[in-house]
């Protein structure tokens, strides 16, 4: 099985990089969750409910869904969070990648630990501008705005492709396959990652892999 | 076609597509109101959730859904559209986006119906929810309010996407296959949001100030014409029982003060802007009009629009002498941009009379191209002098609207070749433009100051030529003060 994967870019002021990766992220993790499983006799389950909510950004002329779940929007913000400062101590015109990766866990057998099989992985590349004065700054606002929509279509013109999806699983299999640890929703197993070039365009020497979200333990 | 598919799965394929189908509509209806929409997650199931999406259902959408559905279902060549449009409180509308919900022939026999094509649909329905916050249209909503409201009309059958304007884009929210064809959703949007002038100007009642109930339309009415749409923006009838359980009371308009600037600053500036057409207000003019037109009998004569794009109107005075009689002018200015074209008829500008006081029996005095007698006159048009960079024939993009003269000025507008004959006169009185003593109003005193005549002494082709004289006759000065030089002397000394 191949994993899909697939490049998103997108050029935006410092202040702007913490709303528009939110913007993406959670865009693509709308598309990949569904409700809580509840699993029944017999082996059939019913799905809970998925809320969204509208966000409008605030350094950025655009507005996006998300779903409906603190938990999860801590999470991604935290991750935002860490590579927006990883960005920001880079040098003032980094670069950056952050990737949103789904897996699945192959149990192994022991001693062997489990595998993590990634099947979509979504990488955002960013390119971080400075802007001289405040009209420049509006106009980037509405560009970058403009430019998040044609993302989003991008996104969900992928996800409409209906490639590969894991199936789903038995409830003994569930946690291969989702992250069962939020209480409202229900997302495919994932992890964020991130990595910065300098503006020289290499690699940071210690290229930094922070797992956020890994239920693998080391 | 469908021998294939089970009794059991075809009637549940049906009932999917039929809730994908009122489902959407919800979902486009709910993203136009103009507010936020916030759902909650429920970990356990309700069982009402279609598509384990929780997705409010507004009665009034449902019923208009269903309505236009008629108990059929989205087929092949039967589609279901759903049109948004924009209405301003003058009237006048205007296509945004059709979304359509089309069925084709390809059919995808080996997917599951209530496994696979369920998922789909959800997940379809997910990038629906996505794809509204990003087109154009949503952010018009959101800014929806007194100016303007957003409109939905439901229709089944064939799509018409004529109303969007050329050079509409289309984005794709995605597809599903089933066993009987293959469920597509996309959305066509208009990019050129230059308002569409080949209405009539309609005299409409004045209109005294928009209230929302105006557009609520109760379900069931017939009241409305069958090609306009519903407004977005939903509030439950005091008079309807308390049915409208799913509804919460955050679904108020959102009312955002808006100025009747040309759509330049409405609008972000990625959509196209023609500054050729600009809002048109007929039903505002028509009020002016109205006013105006008891007093006096001022024939009006359009010019000829120069590029088709603006149109100059001009007054022909009839009754240089009439006392008693205040004459006016209409205005037909056009805000924002104005390019000043030489070749303007002059004659259409010399024929301006000046503007003459009430009980004022003085006859005409001269007229002059240049003392044009508008008010506003340095807002007029100026075919004589080149003034390319003067600010008040350029004026910078949509300059705020002070007053509502001044609203009116800049914001009527008319795109093509408008000829339009049923001018009326409108009264303009500016303040303290009454002036017994000098009959000029305050624009044409304005005007007239602004542009003193140059200094004799700095004109360069008296002072060279002076210069010559004055170098010829030097030498003849200087023979007849050698002459007089004891004079001189002795009134110096006296001096000291």
């Amino acid at each position: 099985m191949n994993c899909r994967s697939e490049v998103l870019e997108v050029t935006v002021e410092a202040r702007q990089v913490e709303e528009a990766m939110l913007a993406l992220l959670h865009t693509i993790l709308l598309h990949r969750s569904t409700g809580k499983f509840h699993y029944k006799k017999e082996g059939t389950y019913s799905i809970g409910t998925v809320g969204t909510q509208d966000i409008d950004c605030d350094f950025i002329d655009f507005s996006f869904v998300r779903v409906t779940s603190e938990e999860l929007d801590r999470v991604i913000r935290k991750a935002v969070s860490e590579f927006k400062d990883a960005l920001s101590n880079s040098g003032s015109d980094g670069v950056g990648q952050i990737s949103l990766e789904f897996y699945q866990k192959k149990k192994s057998r022991w001693p062997f630990s489990d595998e993590c099989i990634p099947w979509e992985v979504w990488s955002i590349k960013v390119n971080v501008v400075n802007l001289a004065n405040e009209q420049e700054r509006q106009i980037c606002r509405e560009k970058v705005g403009e430019k998040l929509g044609e993302k989003v279509i991008n996104v969900v013109e992928v996800i409409n492709r209906h490639e590969y999806l894991p199936k789903m699983p038995t409830q003994s299999e569930v946690d291969n396959v989702f992250d069962t640890s939020l209480k409202d929703v229900q997302p495919y197993l994932y992890k964020i990652t991130y990595q910065i070039t300098d503006s020289l365009g290499t690699s940071v020497s210690t290229t930094m892999r922070r797992l956020i979200k890994d239920t693998l333990a080391l | 076609m469908d021998s294939d598919l089970s009794p059991q799965d075809r009637k549940d394929l049906d009932k999917f597509i039929k809730f994908f189908a009122l489902k959407t509509v919800q979902v486009i209806v709910q993203a136009r109101l103009g507010e936020k929409i916030c759902t909650r997650s429920s970990s356990s199931p309700t069982g009402s959730d279609w598509f384990n999406l929780a997705i409010k259902d507004i009665p009034e959408v449902t019923h208009e859904a269903k309505k236009a559905l008629a108990g059929q279902l989205p087929g092949i060549g039967r589609s279901m559209c759903v049109e948004i449009s924009l209405k301003t409180s003058e009237g006048d509308s205007m296509e945004l986006e059709t979304w359509c919900l089309e069925m084709n022939e390809k059919c995808d026999k080996d997917i599951k119906v209530s496994y696979t094509v369920y998922n789909r649909l959800s997940v379809l329905l997910k990038s629906l929810l996505a794809i509204t916050r990003v087109t154009p249209a949503y952010k018009l909503s959101r800014k929806q309010g007194h100016d303007y409201v957003i409109l939905y009309r439901i229709y089944f059958g064939e799509v018409h996407l004529s109303g969007l304007g050329e050079g509409f884009q289309t984005v794709r929210v995605g597809v599903v296959g089933t066993p009987i064809g293959t469920v597509t959703l996309s959305c066509a949007y208009r990019i050129n949001l230059a308002f569409m002038s080949n209405r009539q100007f309609e005299r409409t009642a004045p209109i005294m100030g928009i209230i929302v109930d105006h557009f609520v339309d109760p379900p069931c009415s017939n009241q409305r014409p069958a090609n306009m749409g519903h407004p977005c923006n939903y509030r439950a009838p005091e008079e309807e029982e308390g049915a409208f359980a799913g509804v919460q009371d955050s679904q108020e308009v959102c009312t955002t003060s808006f100025s009747t600037s040309p759509p330049s600053q409405l609008y972000a500036s990625r959509l196209s802007y023609q500054p050729a057409a600009e809002f048109c207000h007929p039903a505002a003019n028509t009020n002016q009009v109205l006013q105006g037109g008891k007093e006096g009998g001022v024939v009006l004569v359009p010019s000829q629009p120069p590029h088709g794009a603006e149109v100059h109107l001009t007054v022909e005075n009839n009754t240089p002498s009439s006392s008693g009689d205040e004459e006016g002018l209409l205005q037909s200015g056009e805000g924002g941009r104005r390019s000043v074209s030489p070749s303007d008829p002059v004659e259409s500008l010399s024929a301006f009379t000046r503007k003459v006081g009430a009980f004022v029996n003085k006859p005409s005095t001269q007229i002059t191209a240049s003392s044009l007698d508008l008010p506003f006159a340095a807002f007029a048009p100026r075919g004589l002098d080149s003034e390319e960079n003067d600010p008040m024939v350029h004026p910078p993009d949509s300059p705020p609207c002070q007053s509502p003269l001044q609203a009116s000025l800049h914001s009527q507008g008319s795109d093509g070749s408008v000829q339009q004959d049923d001018f009326v006169m409108v009264d303009f009185r500016p303040a303290f433009s009454k002036d017994d003593l000098m009959p000029m109003d305050l624009g044409t005193f304005y005007r007239e100051f602004q542009n003193p005549p140059q200094l004799a002494s700095l004109s360069l082709n008296t002072s060279s030529q002076s210069m010559a004289d004055d170098l010829d006759s030097l030498p003849e000065k200087l023979r007849v003060y050698e002459k007089n030089i004891d004079e001189f002397d002795a009134f110096v000394d006296m001096l000291q």
